[in-house]
């Protein structure tokens, strides 16, 4: 059987052709094992990934529906009593853009984060300082047609975590993308400029390329900040963008 | 132009709060057409203790082997109900369960058929990306001819077909191992 893993595909007869997604630059993503994060140890696999070409299953993910997902304004500052997060009110947007620079509209931004105390509402969380009771951490939003998005929070509290001897985590927001596609599936993490703890963060820097990794830090924006109530943040994530146009494609420029 | 893709960073153990709003064990949808499946098993460590802060995320097509996604351009029927896709954490002993329809065949690289199977897409604490993997169908003819399960070592494939259930019909089980002799194996592309 002959399997073509470079190209694009086509089903002879049909009217279907898939392109493939890039693989990543070399050193720009994490390996599984980095043994400074010591949860990486006894999960990370050990035997090699089996490299297989992008097929349908790969290039088709859920999409969610806009009407149903779309929050107007994504606002974590208030609770559903309408009470107000204690901290210091910020704002980040930015765009999700695919490798290709094309921007990747009406798809799902999922966002969690610790409070302005660095305490998680969450059970496995053992960190001794305050519950906020109008901050439940969670959001979500849908980019618009050219990619945007925009959420309103609090800047999170660094935390302390037992990876090593006083060892915390440099303040970050968690985030979720789906993309198009399974293969534009993105879980990452952002994190704030001058943060101190960044250089001692062994999640933040189980990447290799120091641009890429330096990519993860959000930059102060005078556009987004709001004045007199909350300072602005913008984040850009690059999604993987399709290497080849469909073979039923190939003529087209853009 | 071109840009590099945003560097992954692992989900951590408090995922929940934001993923949990999709958590749905139910993949298909509701009055979708199908062999209706149970799908249970556990995801373990290299030590083989159970992993409790993962969660797994089921893409898969249909019945007549269309997925629903406009990039799926084949002439077959998709009904309005069919989702697809659902998002299943692990409990505290490790454990995952969810329900679906055995999907139909899709086609693969050259003309080639898969045989049916589920996407299934891991994310935990200590995973700095994530990992995708399938899920296969026992006692599936196709089994032997998929594109994919063909790239695969012989002695590894059986890691990525889920096994009966002597207690029910339509269980099925399967582990998810991240280290060891039968480590699962996962895919790239
Ligand atoms: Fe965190």
């Amino acid at each position: 059987m002959a399997i073509d893993p470079a190209g694009a595909w086509g089903l002879k007869g049909a009217a279907l052709s898939i392109s493939n997604y890039r693989k990543p630059f070399l050193g720009t993503q994490p390996e599984f094992l980095h043994t400074p994060y010591a949860s990486s140890i006894k999960r990370a696999p050990q035997k090699p990934l089996v490299a297989i070409p992008q097929t349908l299953s790969e290039v088709t993910g859920p999409l969610f529906d806009r009407d149903a997902q779309h929050a107007a304004e994504c606002n974590l500052t208030r609770s559903a009593t309408g009470g107000e997060a204690q901290g210091q009110r910020i704002a980040v947007s930015g765009r999700v853009l695919d490798e290709n620079g094309r921007p990747v509209p009406h798809t799902l931004v999922e966002v969690w984060q610790a409070n302005a105390a660095g305490r998680y509402l969450h059970r496995y969380d053992q960190h001794d300082a305050p519950l906020d009771p109008n901050f439940t951490g969670d959001g979500y939003t849908m980019t618009d047609e050219l990619g945007r998005y925009r959420f309103v929070t609090i800047r999170p509290g660094c935390y302390p975590w037992g990876n090593h001897y006083n060892a915390w985590r440099p303040a970050h927001i968690h985030f979720s993308l789906f993309g198009p596609a399974m293969a534009t599936r993105l879980v990452t993490q952002m994190y704030f400029p001058g943060d101190p703890m960044l250089p001692f963060d062994p999640i933040f820097n189980c990447t290799t390329d120091e641009k890429a990794r330096n990519r993860l830090i959000s930059q102060f924006d005078w556009e987004t900040t709001i004045p007199g109530s909350t300072i602005g943040h913008k984040f850009d994530f690059i999604l993987r963008g399709a290497d080849a146009t469909p073979m039923e494609d190939a003529h087209h420029q853009d | 132009m071109s840009l590099q893709a945003t560097t992954w960073q692992t989900v951590g153990p408090f995922f929940r709060i934001g993923l949990e709003r999709l958590f749905d064990a139910d993949i298909a949808g509701v009055g979708v057409e199908g062999e209706r499946v149970a799908v249970a098993g556990r995801v373990l460590d290299g030590d083989g203790l159970p992993i409790r802060d993962a969660v797994l995320e089921i893409w898969q097509a249909n019945a007549a082997g269309k997925y629903a996604h406009p990039a799926d351009t084949q002439d077959k029927p998709l009904e309005a109900g069919f989702k697809g896709f659902g998002r299943i954490p692990t409990q505290d002993d490790g454990t995952f369960r969810f329900t679906t329809i055995k999907p139909g065949t899709v086609p693969g690289p050259n003309g080639t058929t898969q045989a049916p199977h589920l996407v299934v897409g891991l994310l935990m604490r200590g995973l700095l990306r994530g990992l995708v993997t399938r899920a296969y169908f026992p006692d599936e003819r196709l089994n032997s001819s998929d594109p994919i399960l063909g790239l695969i070592e012989p002695s590894r494939r059986a890691t990525l077909i889920m096994t009966p259930s002597s207690e029910h019909a339509n269980l099925l089980h399967w582990e998810i191992r991240m280290q060891g002799e039968a480590e699962t194996v996962f895919l790239e592309f």
